[in-house]
């Protein structure tokens, strides 16, 4: 009984260690954030990485989850009798607030998350982060830096263009099955659009690639005893940015959005 | 006097509960060529990693010309770093650079050359280590021999005035081996670099050394000239140096 506890302890411990250890590096690539002028190059190649990475992805999950919340939402306004000309408005709100934002990090933090732990992580245990470190060079300026900065800017980048074909999944559904005009639709959504769901949706995303990117950077960069860490490390690298993105979400709405 | 390069006093480094070094002390002169041996896993890249801090000891100080390294902070140990080259076991190329990028790292990473002169360099070292013409490969294109010569390329580009070689030899033909020990002596002969390598190939020590430190049980067993380790009388440098398997030294 006790060991149990025990046991849970340690992990909770180990945990939050992991946390504070992540948060440092944060700090220390954000210091490296004053020479982005001279890294133009590598940050340019991980934007490229992470479009390149994500952008099918991104369409195809898009299109279904603005389908499937246009879908959910005629069927609850037709339980409720609601008017459907309100559908936009409702279906909108959400995908740029909530759904966009969330879902593509999700998707990202599986493909981008995984691919720059798994990289770092394969440099960490070749010995090449030290060789790094024997040239007088930071793997943190070098490597880090230019990662994290290219996700916290990409990542708003997809949502909100995640955002546009979620609605355009969304559009489809409503004019096919739902039977509202795309004009009746679209004006919906037009009406209830706030500049400030947009800047909060930006918000959230940026923090969401914050989290990817130094995540992965973390994990890779912490990795060791050959192939098998790399793999662990890619693992954890996808569990710990979901589980943060979710906590994250939280914590920004309640900030944002006073009930 | 002589006049010290490395000083290496007293250090102690454990991972978890294994106690890897414990207690090495070791000086090492301006110009000097020591060569470290040791069965594998004892602790010789270890020891070779404290030299520019890649690891820290638990205990003891390392020097690097008078300057205690444990303890400096980041733009101090760059700086310090800049003077040190090393080669790795591995070699340790960046895989997504090319040849030419992995030679001239150090360089365009210290933001003092420009690109023409950084491309001389490169071109240089290159032909120095015989692989001209390599540039613009990739090290997964390479055999294990020309990454180490890239690898050794890249670690003198900078002109270092001390290097760290870690097992340079090993796993390479004779012939290459035999191209490397010559650089590393002309290395030292022309430029007059402080050098420390880590090796159990014992062809090379006795060619490249101007002494040798067997290392054992994380200690110094023996240090003294190739002439005087082939008659030291003592048991355990013996069965190393003669490769038995029988004798003092257990074999893990
Ligand atoms: N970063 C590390 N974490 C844990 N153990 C390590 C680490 N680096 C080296 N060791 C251990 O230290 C011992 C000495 O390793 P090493 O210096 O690489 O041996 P060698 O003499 O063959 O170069 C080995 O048992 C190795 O497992
Ligand atoms: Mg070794």
């Amino acid at each position: 009984m006790t060991n149990g506890f025990l046991a849970i302890g340690r992990r909770a411990i180990n945990f939050i260690t992991r946390l504070g250890s992540t948060f440092m590096l944060l700090l220390k690539a954000i210091y490296y954030f004053k020479d982005i002028p001279r890294s133009l190059g590598q940050i340019f190649e991980q934007c490229f990485f992470i479009g390149n990475k994500s952008l099918s992805l991104i369409i195809i999950t898009s299109i279904f989850i603005g389908a499937v919340s246009a879908w959910q939402a005629a069927y609850q306004f037709k339980f409720i009798g609601a008017p459907l000309r309100y559908l936009g408005a409702a279906v909108g709100k959400a995908i740029v607030i909530e759904l966009s934002p969330v879902l593509s990090a999700l998707v990202i933090a599986g493909r981008v998350g995984a691919g720059i732990a798994a990289e770092i992580g394969a440099m960490k245990v070749t010995e090449q982060v030290d060789a790094l470190e024997s040239m007088a060079i930071s793997p943190i300026r070098y490597l880090i830096m230019p990662r994290l900065f290219a996700s916290a800017l990409m990542i708003p980048l997809l949502t909100v263009f995640s955002a546009f074909v979620a609605i355009g999944g969304a559009l489809l559904v409503s004019v096919l099955f739902v039977d509202i005009s795309h004009e009746t639709f679209l004006l919906g959504v037009k009406n209830s659009f706030k500049i400030f769901d947009l800047v909060s949706g930006l918000i959230k995303s940026t923090v969401f690639g914050l989290i990817i990117g130094v995540v992965g950077c973390h994990e890779g960069y912490h990795a060791e005893g050959g192939a098998r860490g790399v793999g662990r490390a890619t693992t954890e690298a996808v569990v710990i940015s979901a589980v943060m993105i979710f906590i994250a979400d939280y914590i920004i709405a309640t900030i944002l959005f006073k009930v | 006097m002589m006049d010290v390069s490395i000083k290496i006093e007293n250090i102690s480094k454990s991972f978890g509960k294994k106690k890897v070094l414990n207690g090495v002390t070791l000086n090492v002169n301006r110009g000097e060529s020591v060569v470290i041996i040791g069965q594998s896993g004892c602790g010789k890249s270890v020891l070779l990693k404290h030299l520019n801090r890649l690891i820290r000891p638990d205990s003891g100080h390392i020097y690097i010309n008078d300057q205690d390294i444990a303890k400096m902070q980041t733009e101090e140990l760059f700086a310090i770093r800049r003077k040190i080259g090393m080669l790795f076991q591995s070699a340790a190329l960046l895989d997504s650079l090319t040849v030419a990028q992995n030679v001239g790292l150090g360089l365009k990473e210290g933001w003092k050359y420009s690109e023409k002169e950084i491309s001389e360099i490169v071109g240089d070292k290159l032909e120095m280590v015989g692989l001209s013409g390599a540039e613009n490969m990739y090290p997964s294109d390479l055999s294990g021999g020309m990454r180490k010569r890239v690898g050794l390329a890249r670690s003198i580009s900078t002109n270092p005035e001390i290097l760290l070689y870690d097992e340079p030899t090993t796993g390479l033909d004779p012939i290459t081996s035999d191209l490397i020990n010559d650089l590393m002596i002309n290395l030292r002969e022309k430029l007059n670099v402080t050098s420390v390598a880590v090796t159990h190939d014992m062809t090379s020590a006795y060619k490249i050394a101007g002494r040798i430190v067997m290392l054992y049980n994380g200690k110094i067993e023996y240090d003294g000239t190739p002439g005087q380790i082939k008659n030291s009388g003592n048991s355990i440098v013996d069965q190393f140096i003669n490769g038995r398997a029988s004798g003092p030294i257990q074999v893990q």
